[in-house]
C-alpha cells in the first residue's frame, strides 16, 4: 500500500489531501535545498533522496535564469511526458520557502494539479507552526537528524 | 486563431442561460478561451470538467458505447455541458439551470465546428 509520510507532522494531513484530489503518484515536499519535509509513494530511501537533490536542483537552475532575466520569482515549471508528467513548484510558508515536487500519471492532469496546488500551498501555510529560532547546526546533530528523518519517511 | 476561438465562444454565450463558455485542452485540463461571467472559476472548472470527460470516456468506450459526443451533467442549481472540440480541445458551458439544452447543443456543435 503507498503510504504518505512526514518528518514534519503539520505537512502530513495537507499532503494526503493533495495527493488524493490531484490523483498524484507521487509527491515531494522539500525545502529548496533539498531537505524532505514529506513524501507520498516513495519506496526507497534512495529514491527520495535523489528526487529530492533534482527537484532542488531544477527549482536553482530556474530561478538563477529567471533573475538573470529580471523575472520576477520562479513559481512552478511542468514537463509532461507520454505517460506522467513533472510539476515542480516554489512556494511560500512561514517556515520558509519549500519545494513540491509531483509526479502524475493518465488519471490526472496538469489543470488538476495546479488547481489543487493552489489549495495545498494555502492549507500548509494555514497548518504551518510559528518558526522557532535558528539553533546551530553540529555535525552530530545533523547525522541524528538525517537518520530521524529518515526513520520518519520510511518507517525504519 | 484567438479571434476565432472568441468568435465561437461569444456564440455559444449568446443562449440564455449560459453563464460561460470555455475551450479547454483536453488531456491538460487547461483553459485555451474562455467567455465566463463573473464568480465562475474558469480555472477550477476546465481541470474538473476535462477530468470528467476523460472518465466519461473511459466509461463509454468500456461499455462498448463509443466515444461520447455530449455531456449534460445537472445539478441542483444549474448544468454543466460539454462537448469534443478539434485539435483535442473541449467545449466547456456552465448554465443555469433551466436552460434550453437543446439549442444550446446546437450552438456548442456549431460553435465547435468555426473552431476546427
Amino acid at each position: 500500500m503507498t503510504q504518505t509520510r512526514a518528518v514534519e507532522p503539520w505537512t502530513l494531513e495537507p499532503l494526503q489531501r493533495f495527493v488524493a484530489e490531484a490523483a498524484a503518484r507521487l509527491a515531494l515536499l522539500t525545502t529548496t535545498s533539498g531537505q524532505v519535509i514529506a513524501q507520498h509513494g516513495f519506496t526507497r530511501a534512495v529514491d527520495v533522496m535523489s528526487a529530492a537533490a533534482l527537484g532542488a536542483a531544477i527549482a536553482a537552475s530556474t530561478s538563477e535564469i529567471t533573475r538573470m532575466l529580471q523575472e520576477p520569482a520562479f513559481r512552478a515549471l511542468s514537463h509532461q511526458g507520454q505517460s506522467h508528467g513533472i510539476f515542480l513548484a516554489h512556494f511560500e510558508t512561514p517556515r520558509g520557502p519549500m519545494l513540491a515536487l509531483v509526479v502524475y500519471g493518465g488519471d490526472s492532469s496538469i489543470g488538476l494539479v495546479q488547481l489543487f496546488f493552489e489549495q495545498f500551498a494555502r492549507d500548509l501555510a494555514a497548518a504551518c507552526p510559528t518558526p522557532e529560532p535558528a539553533k546551530p547546526v553540529l555535525a552530530a546533530d545533523f547525522e541524528r537528524d538525517l537518520n530521524e528523518s529518515l526513520a520518519a519517511l520510511f518507517g525504519r | 486563431m484567438t479571434t476565432k476561438f472568441q468568435a465561437a465562444l461569444d456564440r455559444v454565450t449568446r443562449v440564455r442561460g449560459v453563464r460561460g463558455a470555455m475551450l479547454v485542452a483536453s488531456e491538460d485540463g487547461l483553459v485555451v478561451a474562455e467567455s465566463l461571467m463573473e464568480g465562475v472559476r474558469g480555472n477550477a472548472v476546465a481541470a474538473l470538467a476535462a477530468s470528467l470527460a476523460k472518465r466519461f470516456h473511459r466509461a463509454s468506450e468500456t461499455a462498448a458505447c463509443g466515444v461520447p459526443e455530449f455531456l449534460h451533467l445537472q445539478a441542483s442549481q444549474g448544468s454543466l455541458l460539454a462537448t469534443p472540440a478539434p485539435s483535442g480541445m473541449l467545449l466547456v458551458v456552465v448554465a443555469e439551470a433551466d436552460i434550453n439544452v437543446g439549442l444550446a447543443r446546437l450552438e456548442m456543435r456549431k460553435a465547435g465546428e468555426a473552431v476546427a
